[in-house]
């Protein structure tokens, strides 16, 4: 057995898988308070991959940047939450907050419409070229962990890491704090909260600051291990998000987080033994079709996940 | 909502119980309901030859190749449109896989008759077939979502469209990116289909054919069970209906149309790619079903005939040049009241324009240095109204500093912002500055890249259509009780 191969394997599903987790997240923490499926998602994480590019840029590019490296990484993150959570809100404000009533197809459309709008604007902003974040040489690949024969890159340690932080964070958010209680309540029954005293806008606008910025903070660790980005990468993380979300249990916090790791390892696994197991059949681009074939197997056995409970609708 | 308060129109009319009840007797009252009972009343053989008579003269009135070739592809959209609405319209399902059965449809054409594959049928055996397979194929999708709520099949389906994509760029028979581009013409009966006024009329035959289909089908058993199925599912499941047989099987019809649509494609293109198939289509194709009305079969004609001619006549800068002030005139004296307001902000516009063009002059001639892309006449009086910094845009047609960015970011913002104000005056008086924005950013970002800035369109006016109008131009309004 190859055991460089499947550390490698395991290192790349966990930084995946956290991101991953990221984005379900928020797209879990949404859909918990609204029960709306906010297609435009990956579209904040794609705007944060550009924020963080745009921040790097004015630090001085990843060759030579002005200040420590960091700070860089640590601005850069910020930003890109910053200005994640604030489109997030914005889209919030104007594309789903006056279809509150609707029938329910119509937010969902209004949703295709946003994520059509933000890819074609950052296309028409910036091209369709890949850009890079060069982030090998913000941190020489060679710095890293050693451990006997494998060797881990520092970056990709402080991604997972920082993701994990980011949830933890989320988790002490959601469980301690009034807001969390409120958000726990207003997922539960919104218009009981709202008799409750709670005022049900403010935190749903809240909700989404948080799960977009968290969006856009992945957006840039995307950028950090995986260099390339560009106007289309969001479809592909907001749909892995979705199924990780779907897989976990949607509405469930730590649901969203085993989802997400548990589809960026599939997805890892089935990139580097899809070709052996088929025999070169199917070449690595199929991976896709391995984590659709676990998001149809969960529609059919759980369709509530793994953390999720049955729904029981009263009539 | 209280009772007292009138219902706005731009949100679905919700009231109490008589209110309600009475929703149909005031809707017999206006014009428009009154036309809309006549039109109901004729005879069905009557409504479908005055509904595709445009399309079957239209070829009569040009002989440019062109346009034919633009009829066609409007037909298909059109074909695309209406089996979309089967899904999203009566039954209020979100398919976004939808644009996979068209691709289906499409290759599985390229499949039967190409060089490639080295057959070659005749349509009148692969098009039945091919509306069959893909229909089969659409209720294996469905299937997995068919105890789940609409959202669920929602990403089943985009998960599905994006596997089609990785089997069509990855797979090894269907050639990759690179396509199947050797397929044969249409054969009917012997006979070759070779010129595009051939394709033309084999596409409007199909679109005539699936009209009636959907027409019988709507006013059919089925066809009332999915309105009931979509309007309140949980009373529908209670009158005994199979919801979810009836779900897939919209499903299958919907998706049995785009193949048929992928099928008249493919020959009439000689090539399919799997790029023609991606979301940028299914988006459009959304657009489309919502603009002209989910659910009613003209709507849907008419918002599929309208997209596809403004997106036509946008590929060209000439034409989007005076496009997009047709387009601002035309909003700003439909939807302001009174009548003399638009003229007011449009004259305000004109003169603020000159100001600051003027003010530019004086203090950053840079700002004024460049000029328009346009060659037409209306670039030479735009030349000195709008700004238009040197350099804006650089070779690529990209735009090179941050300035353009700035301004493209804040003209979004600034239209966001106009929304939130509710005085009517300091709304107008607003628009003025947001409208010259609005050209500037016009004349020297979208211009430079029309083939981007038609999507950018696109994405903003479904947000737009869903807040103001969610039943689009031609759809009727729903009532509904809380």
């Amino acid at each position: 057995m190859d055991w460089d191969k499947l550390v490698q394997l395991l290192v790349n599903g966990v930084t995946l898988g956290s991101v991953y987790a990221l984005v379900a997240l928020g797209f879990s923490m949404v859909y918990g308070i609204l029960k709306l499926l906010n297609l435009a998602h990956g579209d904040v994480l794609m705007v944060g991959a550009f924020v963080g590019w745009g921040v790097l840029g004015w630090l001085g590019g990843a060759q030579d940047p002005t200040v420590a490296v960091w700070l860089v990484i640590v601005l850069m993150i910020l930003a890109a939450m910053v200005g994640g959570g604030l489109l997030g809100v914005a889209i919030e404000r104007f594309a789903y907050r006056p279809l509150r009533r609707a029938p329910r197809i119509a937010p969902l459309i209004s949703a295709l419409g946003v994520s059509f709008f933000l890819q074609n604007s950052v296309l028409l902003l910036f091209g369709a070229n890949f850009r890079s974040y060069d982030s090998f040489d913000l941190v020489d690949v060679g710095v890293g962990v050693d451990w006997g024969p494998f060797h881990i890159w520092v970056m990709r340690i402080v991604v997972v890491v920082s993701a994990l932080a980011m949830m933890a964070g989320l988790w002490l958010l959601v469980t301690r704090s009034k807001l969390g209680k409120a958000m726990r309540a207003t997922a539960f029954d919104r218009e009981a909260a709202a008799m409750m005293g709670i005022d049900v806008d403010r935190v749903i606008v809240k909700t989404f600051f948080i799960g977009s910025a968290l969006a856009g903070a992945a957006g840039v660790l995307v950028g950090l291990v995986f260099f390339q980005i560009n106007h289309f990468m969001g479809f592909n993380y907001g749909l892995k998000g979705f199924t990780a979300a779907v897989v976990g249990g949607i509405g469930s916090i730590p649901g969203a987080m085993v989802g997400g790791l548990f589809i960026g390892l599939a997805e890892a696994f089935s990139v580097g033994y899809i070709e052996d197991f088929t025999r070169g059949r199917l070449g690595s681009a199929f991976s896709d079709l391995v984590v659709f074939l676990i998001l149809v197997v969960f529609m059919l056995l759980r369709p509530q996940g793994i953390f999720g409970k049955p729904e029981v609708k009263k009539v | 909502m209280s009772e007292h308060q009138s219902p706005s129109p731009e949100r679905p009319r919700i009231g109490v119980d008589e209110w309600v009840a009475s929703a149909e007797q005031r809707r017999e009252r206006t014009v428009a309901g009154r036309i809309e009972d006549a039109v109901e009343r004729a005879p069905a053989a009557a409504k479908l030859v005055v509904f595709a008579l445009p399309f079957a003269i239209f070829p009569l009135f040009t002989d440019s190749e062109y346009l034919t070739q633009v009829g066609i592809d409007t037909l298909i959209y059109v074909l695309l449109a209406l089996g979309l609405n089967v899904v999203v319209g009566w039954v209020g399902l979100l398919d976004l896989g939808f644009v996979a059965f068209f691709g289906l449809g499409a290759y599985l054409y390229a499949a039967l008759a190409s060089e490639y594959a080295g057959r070659h049928w005749e349509a009148q055996f692969v098009v039945p077939l091919i509306a069959v397979a893909v229909a089969a194929t659409g209720f294996l999708v469905g299937l997995p979502s068919r105890r789940l709520v609409g959202d669920y099949l929602a990403i089943v389906t985009l998960f599905f469209l994006q596997i089609w994509l990785v089997v069509l760029i990855n797979a090894e028979f269907t050639r990759g990116p690179n396509g199947i581009s050797d397929i044969y013409p249409l054969k009917l009966f012997g006979r070759e289909i070779v010129s595009p006024g051939g394709y033309y009329y084999v596409t409007f035959a199909a679109f005539v054919l699936v009209v009636a289909f959907l027409y019988l089908l709507n006013r059919s058993r089925t066809g009332r069970a999915w309105n009931a199925l979509r309007d309140d599912e949980l009373a529908a499941e209670l009158m005994t209906m199979p919801v979810n047989r009836l779900k897939l099987m919209a499903f299958a019809v919907g998706a049995a149309i785009a193949g048929v649509a992928g099928a008249l494609y493919a020959p009439q293109q000689g090539a399919v790619f799997p790029a023609n198939f991606d979301i940028v289509l299914l988006i459009t194709v959304y657009a489309m079903v919502v603009l002209g009305g989910a659910g009613s079969i003209v709507g849907v004609t008419v918002g599929a005939v309208l997209i596809n001619s403004s997106l036509e006549a946008l590929r060209d800068p000439d034409d989007a040049s005076w496009l997009f002030y047709v387009a601002i005139v035309l909003g700003l004296v439909l939807f302001m009241r009174p009548r003399w307001v638009p003229l007011v902000v449009l004259a305000g516009t004109a003169a603020f324009g000159l100001v600051v063009h003027e003010l530019a002059e004086q203090l950053r001639p840079s700002l004024v240095a460049g000029s328009t892309f346009g060659t037409a006449r209306v670039d030479e009086v735009l030349d000195s109204w709008v700004l238009l910094p040197e350099g804006a845009i650089g070779q690529d047609g990209l735009p090179a500093g941050a300035l353009a960015r700035i301004a493209y970011v804040g003209l979004v913002a600034a239209i966001l912002g106009l929304t939130l104000i509710r005085n009517r005056v300091w709304r107008a008086v607003a628009l003025v500055p947001v409208l010259y924005l609005g050209a500037c950013v016009w004349e020297n970002v979208l211009v430079a890249q029309p083939a981007v800035a038609r999507f950018v369109l696109i994405g903003a006016m479904l947000v737009a259509l869903m807040a103001l109008r969610p039943q689009g131009l031609l759809g009727r309004q729903r009532v509904e009780i809380v």
